[in-house]
């Protein structure tokens, strides 16, 4: 059997939280507003892979299994660049960051949190996420911080596929059957109350300058593809009333402790052990 | 075979003139004597056909149900990193699933039918995932012990008499030495970490030991199919051979390890040239196999529940498929015309 | 190697793709043949197979199923029974008027062993 090939699980040169967590080392750190910014982006896609990681075993049909697998294991790749890279500005690893920062300390807004609900539900959810993040990560490459800018390069290219993905079932399930119509909607009007949160500046956004990307930005672009989409799969955007979110400022709905209180424990359990 | 065989499969039901399935039955002789492969359009003996759809069936069904004890650390993986590793991991077993199920469908049996098979408890899994994974050092003891034991049992099925089967062997092995390779990892870490670590990673050792061991299969005295498996170049070592050779391996990796095996008998034996072995406690086995592991239902359960819940988003693809299909055949006449 | 030929199936398939109760939307996904091309200038070559509801999904699971490690630039699928195999019985009368065309093989001709750049 040859082993070299199957244990090579990343891609190509691509950049990674060993190669980061590195550069820490050698004194390329982020400073502390840049690393307050990496810090949201970074809890954003660890939460989502967290409640993505649910599915595997769980999904409609084992090829989606893999399908969701792949996302799930991309946003894990992404959470573990930011976290690694925001760490460096604190002395702390990405394992420090995830597993021993309570509830208020977490950033990520609160659509990353909502739960899985149905299979519409969960597509509803990554429709808005991976859009999101596609317009994010796209203006991020351009970031003043290396970086960053090279985190979002590797990113963009992986949240295109999960957006391709969102599409393809919105279509499927919006234009399938009457339950999956039924659904869909369903889905759609419990994600949307998150999605304004998303796009909201704040003062923390100001201080690295160019290095991040203001979310208002991302609005409009965020709507005119969503209204494509909608168009093609015959949806209306749900008239509901946004949530006030606050997750940047560490306050979250009743969601996060429980999946925190999940993630946490075993690591909790064993301070200072490594795995 | 005289009885038909209850829709297993859809190909069987042709009756075949006797002249035909003499030649067909000197052919398949004549590949089995040149060790060389048969392929699904083939003339092959009724009961090569079951026994490999059974085999192959259960195997991929181990590789789906065996998702589910990892799966269930997913969530609580204590880093990172270990996180990725052990979802790409259970993935990868998903896929490993899908080549097997792939294989078997090209005996004639659908996976569709083997589903139902397996969530209505008429087709078997490997009994060892019925035993609950309990703490994060059961991640490196499945990975260690029973995907170790199923690397030798598949590096042979690589030869497998059947082309399809052997060649989704080959890309299994090929992704499945990082499984192992990964859980020996994770209890070396634990191995050498804190006295509460260590401890996880031997209680999880004392466990997983004996039923990984008995993944080969009852010993040769009383395994009626293996002879058979034997004959047909389906199988190419016995359970025994097999087991020896994980023992013999397992003893020196888990020096190591720093941690023991539970069985006192163990014990280099020169004049073989293997190491000895106490006796396996094969009426546990036999419970286990009969649906009273600890987690049978709970096993069941879950891949039910899934299957069942996931009906109405395959129909809507289904149904989405069969729209755009009628759409586009309307488009194109309506051009045509 | 990647690419090897996982199911190598040359047609032979099962055929209980009804529906059930009359339903069109309950029939199981039809199959799909996959093909990868690992680097650029080699040819697609057969992977396995999978079950997908339509050609953009069948192409979409087969990235995600076929090409976890690397191991592919391109991907095309096929579905399953748009293949159109030879059939085994007859494949004296297909393959071995092959054989015995010697002449056809460069090393028919040993003659001119020994002669450079020939």
């Amino acid at each position: 059997m040859s082993g070299e090939s199957a244990t090579r699980i990343s891609t190509g040169e691509a950049l990674t939280a060993e190669d980061i967590a590195a550069a820490n080392d050698a004194g390329t750190r982020a400073s502390d507003d840049v690393a307050q910014y990496a810090l949201r982006l970074g809890d954003d896609s660890l939460i989502l892979a967290q409640r993505l990681g649910w599915w595997i075993s769980r999904a409609p049909e084992l090829e989606e299994d893999v399908a969701l697998g792949n996302i799930g294991l991309d946003l894990i790749g992404h959470a573990r660049s930011f976290l690694t890279y925001a760490g460096g500005a604190w002395g702390k690893t990405e394992d420090d960051l995830a597993y021993f920062r309570s509830e208020t300390e977490f950033r990520s807004a609160h659509i990353f949190e909502q739960p899985n609900g149905d299979f519409a539900r969960t597509i509803a959810r990554q429709l808005v996420v991976s859009y999101f993040q596609y317009e994010l990560y796209s203006r991020l490459v351009d970031s003043t911080d290396e970086t960053l800018a090279a985190i979002a390069a590797k990113a963009v290219k992986e949240v295109a596929y999960h957006r391709d993905h969102s599409v393809q079932w919105v279509l499927r399930l919006a234009l399938g059957t009457e339950e999956s119509r039924r659904r869909m909607i369903a889905g759609i009007k419990l994600t949307w109350p998150y999605v304004e949160e998303l796009f909201q500046d704040d003062e923390l956004i100001e201080k690295p300058g160019g290095a991040a990307v203001r979310p208002s930005e991302l609005r409009e672009p965020f709507d005119a593809l969503i209204a494509e989409v909608f168009a093609e799969a015959e949806l209306d955007i749900p008239d509901v009333p946004s949530s006030l979110g606050g997750g940047r400022q560490g306050r979250h709905s009743e969601h996060l402790g429980y999946i925190l209180a999940e993630m946490q424990v075993l690591a909790r359990e064993h301070p200072g052990a490594s795995w | 075979m005289a009885t038909p065989s209850s829709g297993l499969s859809a190909v069987k039901d042709i009756p075949v003139p006797d002249e035909a399935a003499e030649a067909g039955q000197a052919h398949f002789d004549q590949i089995m004597a040149d060790d060389s492969r048969i392929e699904p359009r083939d003339w092959m003996p009724e009961k090569y056909r079951k026994s490999l759809v059974r085999q192959i069936g259960q195997h991929a069904h181990s590789e789906i149900i065996g998702m589910q004890p990892e799966a269930n650390w997913i969530t609580r993986a204590p880093s990172l990193k270990r996180k990725s590793i052990l979802m790409a991991k259970v993935q990868d077993e998903a896929g490993h699933g899908l080549y097997l199920y792939s294989a078997a469908e090209s005996l004639g049996t659908s996976r569709d039918t083997m589903m139902d098979q397996l969530i209505t408890g008429k087709a078997r899994y490997s009994s060892i995932f019925n035993y609950p994974a309990v703490t994060w050092a059961d991640m490196g003891a499945i990975g260690w012990l029973v995907d170790g034991a199923a690397i030798v049992n598949q590096v042979p099925l690589c030869r497998a008499s059947y082309g399809p089967y052997g060649r989704a062997m080959v890309r299994v092995c090929k992704e499945e030495s990082f499984h192992q390779r990964q859980g020996f990892e994770i209890l070396l870490e634990l191995a050498n970490g804190t006295e509460a670590q260590k401890q996880m990673a031997q209680d999880a050792v004392d466990r997983w030991y004996a039923p990984s061991l008995m993944m080969f299969g009852p010993p040769d005295s009383d395994s009626p199919n293996s002879q058979q498996s034997m004959q047909w170049n389906i199988k190419r070592f016995t359970n025994d051979e097999l087991r020896q050779r994980f023992v013999d391996m397992l003893a020196e990796q888990v020096k190591v390890l720093g941690l023991t095996l539970p069985d006192p008998d163990l014990k280099w034996n020169e004049e073989r040239g293997h190491y000895d072995f106490g006796e396996l406690d094969w009426d546990e086995f036999k419970e286990v196999l009969a649906g009273r592991g600890p987690c049978n239902s709970q096993r069941m359960e879950r891949r039910r529940e899934a299957h069942e819940e996931g009906t109405w988003v395959r129909e809507a693809a289904v149904a989405y498929a069969r729209k755009t299909a009628a759409k586009r055949a309307e488009q194109e006449a309506g051009a045509a015309s | 190697m990647t690419g090897g030929s996982t199911t190598g199936d040359d047609g032979a398939r099962p055929v209980d793709t009804e529906a059930v109760d009359g339903n069109p939307d309950s029939a199981p996904w039809p199959l799909w043949e996959v093909f990868v091309r690992s680097s650029r200038g080699l040819s697609h070559v057969h992977a396995g197979s999978l079950h997908a509801p339509d050609a953009g999904m069948a192409v979409r699971n087969a990235r995600d199923l076929y090409t976890r490690r690397n191991e592919g630039v391109s991907v095309w699928v096929v579905p399953s029974n748009a293949i159109t195999a030879t059939d085994p019985d007859a494949k004296g009368a297909y393959f071995e008027s092959a054989a015995g065309k010697d002449y056809r093989h460069a090393t028919y001709y040993t003659k001119s062993e020994g002669v450079k750049h020939l």
